[in-house]
C-alpha cells in the first residue's frame, strides 16, 4: 500500500489536512508523523503548516526534520501548503530574515501596504479568502481543474522564485503573485486545498496520483 | 481576478440541532446541522459558522461532533464558536476539525487570552466576535458599545476602539453583529460595519439584520464587510447560496463561482 507521511512539526492544524487527504484517497496510507526516519520511508509527503517562519524552521531543525528533507527532496514528490510553501523557499524576510530549506531559489516577501483604492476601500492584510488561480503551465496537477478556478487563501506574505519557470500559478492581490510552484517533484502551494471544496479535493486527488514528472 | 466577497451561513447549535430565533426569542428547530452544512457546500457556501447556544456543559459533546463529522466531508473552511474560554476549549474545537475559532465572552472579560490563542495557535485562525448595540439617543451621534449576554448586558466598551485592541493582540478576523438588527430582517447597520471595517486591517464579517438579498449587496458594498453572514434567510429556504451569489455577482461583486462538477 502505497503511504503519504504529513510532517508534522507542531505548526498548527493538520487535521484538516489528513481528513481531506483521506477522503481522496483510494488505497494509499495517510499518517501524520514527526519521526524523520519514518517520514523518509514514506512514498511521498505533505509539508503543511501555518505560523511564522522563524518558529517554523526552529522546529524543523529541532526535530531533525530539516535534514530528511534536505535527503528526500527531489528523491519523491512532495507538497508543501501554505507555510510549507515558504519553507521550500530557499530564503525570508518574515521574523527578520530567515534561511529556509532552498529548494527553490528565491525569497518570501510581505505583501506591500496598499494605497487607499480609488473607491475609499483598503486592501486587507492577511490576504483571506477565495481568490483564483491562473495554471500557468500545462501540468498532471492540474488535471480535471478548471482554469481560473478558485481557492482558499490565508496568508500575509508570498513567494517570489528567482526562476519564472518554477512557476506553476499565479494569483492577483495587489500585485501578481506565485501561488503555484513546481520544480520537478516538488511542489506548493500558497493556498489551503484541503478547504478549497472540489477544485482542493480534485488538487489532492492529483498530487495522490503524480508520478513526479512533467506531461 | 480578485479576493471574493465571501457568504456565511450561520448555524445556531443546540443540543445537536440547527435552530433560529428572534432576538432570542421563538427558537425554531431548523433541522440536522450536518446536512445542512452539506446543503450550503453543495449551494457553493464560503465557509460555515457553528455557534453553541448550548446552555449547559454536557451538551457541548454533541457540538464536537457535528463538527467532526461536518469537518469529513466538507471541506470548506469551518469557524465554531460558543463558551469558548481557554486554550484547551480551542485545542478541542481545532482537534474536532474547526478552522477557526471565534472568542466571544472571554475576549471582553480577558482580551489578553485572545493574544494567548492567537500566539499558540496562528492569528489566522482567531475570530473575535463582537456583539455591539447603539448606545445613542436617537437625535445624537451613534455611540457603538459591546455588550454581552445575548446584547442584554452593557460592557460600556467602545466598539470601535475594542475591535482595533483585539485585532492589535492577534485576531485575524472580526465577527460584527449588530444587536440592533440581529433577528429583525432589516439590514445590516451599515454605519457600525463600515466604521470597524475601515478602522481594523483584517477581514471584517457582518452579522445582524439580513431579510433580503439587497441586505447583503450594502453589506458587502457600502459596509465594506469582506464577509456576510446570515441565518434564516438560507434555513428556512427563502433564498439559496446561489441565489445571493448570481444577485451580487449582476451587481457588480466579485463572488466565487462555486458550481459543482
Amino acid at each position: 500500500m502505497a503511504t503519504v507521511g504529513i510532517i508534522d512539526y507542531g505548526m498548527g492544524n493538520l487535521h484538516s489536512i489528513a481528513k481531506a487527504l483521506r477522503y481522496v484517497a483510494s488505497d494509499e496510507q495517510i499518517e501524520v508523523s514527526f519521526d524523520p526516519d519514518a517520514l523518509a520511508r514514506m512514498d511521498r509527503l505533505v509539508l503543511p503548516g501555518v505560523g511564522a517562519i522563524g518558529h517554523c524552521m526552529d522546529e524543523l531543525h529541532r526535530l531533525e526534520l530539516d535534514a530528511m528533507l534536505g535527503e528526500v527532496l527531489g528523491q519523491k514528490p512532495l507538497m508543501g501548503v501554505c507555510l510549507g510553501i515558504e519553507a521550500l523557499m530557499a530564503h525570508s524576510e518574515e521574523s527578520g530574515g530567515v534561511d529556509c530549506l532552498g529548494a527553490f531559489p528565491g525569497n518570501t516577501v510581505k505583501f506591500a501596504e496598499p494605497d487607499a483604492q480609488p473607491d475609499g476601500t483598503r486592501r486587507k492584510i492577511p490576504h483571506m479568502g477565495w481568490n483564483q488561480v491562473r495554471q500557468e503551465r500545462h501540468h498532471p496537477l492540474w488535471k480535471d481543474i478548471a482554469p481560473d478556478s478558485w481557492f482558499y487563501f490565508v496568508h500575509s506574505y508570498h513567494v517570489v522564485p528567482d526562476e519564472a519557470r518554477h512557476i506553476a500559478g499565479t494569483t492577483q492581490y495587489g500585485v501578481q503573485f506565485a501561488s503555484v510552484i513546481l520544480r520537478e517533484n516538488t511542489f506548493a502551494v500558497q493556498f489551503h486545498p484541503e478547504k478549497s471544496q472540489s477544485a482542493g479535493l480534485q488538487l489532492l486527488a492529483n498530487f495522490l496520483e503524480w508520478n513526479g514528472q512533467a506531461y | 481576478m480578485s479576493l471574493a466577497k465571501r457568504i456565511i451561513p450561520c448555524l445556531d447549535i443546540d443540543k445537536g440541532r440547527v435552530v433560529k430565533g428572534v432576538k432570542f426569542l421563538e427558537i425554531q428547530d431548523a433541522g440536522d446541522p450536518v446536512e445542512i452544512a452539506r446543503r450550503y457546500d453543495q449551494q457553493g457556501a464560503d465557509e460555515l459558522v457553528f455557534l453553541d447556544i448550548t446552555a449547559s456543559n454536557e451538551d457541548r459533546g454533541t457540538l464536537m461532533e457535528v463538527v467532526e463529522k461536518v469537518a469529513g466531508e466538507v471541506f470548506i473552511p469551518l469557524t465554531v464558536g460558543g463558551g469558548v474560554r481557554s486554550l484547551p476549549d480551542v485545542r478541542r474545537l481545532l482537534s474536532a476539525g474547526a478552522d477557526k475559532v471565534s472568542i466571544n465572552t472571554a475576549a471582553i472579560s480577558n482580551p489578553e487570552f485572545v493574544a494567548e490563542a492567537a500566539y499558540r495557535y496562528g492569528s489566522q485562525c482567531i475570530v473575535v466576535a463582537l456583539d455591539v448595540k447603539n448606545a445613542a439617543r436617537k437625535d445624537e451621534e451613534p455611540r457603538y458599545e459591546i455588550f454581552t449576554h445575548g446584547g442584554r448586558k452593557s460592557t460600556g466598551i467602545e466598539a470601535i476602539g475594542w475591535a482595533q485592541k483585539l485585532v492589535e493582540l492577534g485576531a485575524g478576523e472580526v465577527l460584527l453583529t449588530s444587536m440592533d438588527r440581529d433577528g429583525t430582517k432589516s439590514g445590516f447597520d451599515i454605519k457600525l460595519t463600515r466604521a470597524v471595517s475601515d478602522a481594523v486591517a483584517v477581514p471584517v464579517i457582518a452579522s445582524g439584520g439580513v431579510g433580503d438579498l439587497d441586505d447583503l449587496y450594502n453589506g458587502l458594498v457600502d459596509g465594506r464587510a469582506d464577509a456576510v453572514l446570515a441565518a434564516s434567510i438560507f434555513h428556512f429556504g427563502t433564498y439559496t447560496i446561489q441565489q445571493a451569489k448570481n444577485y451580487l455577482a449582476d451587481r457588480g461583486v466579485v463572488v466565487r463561482d462555486a458550481t459543482i462538477r
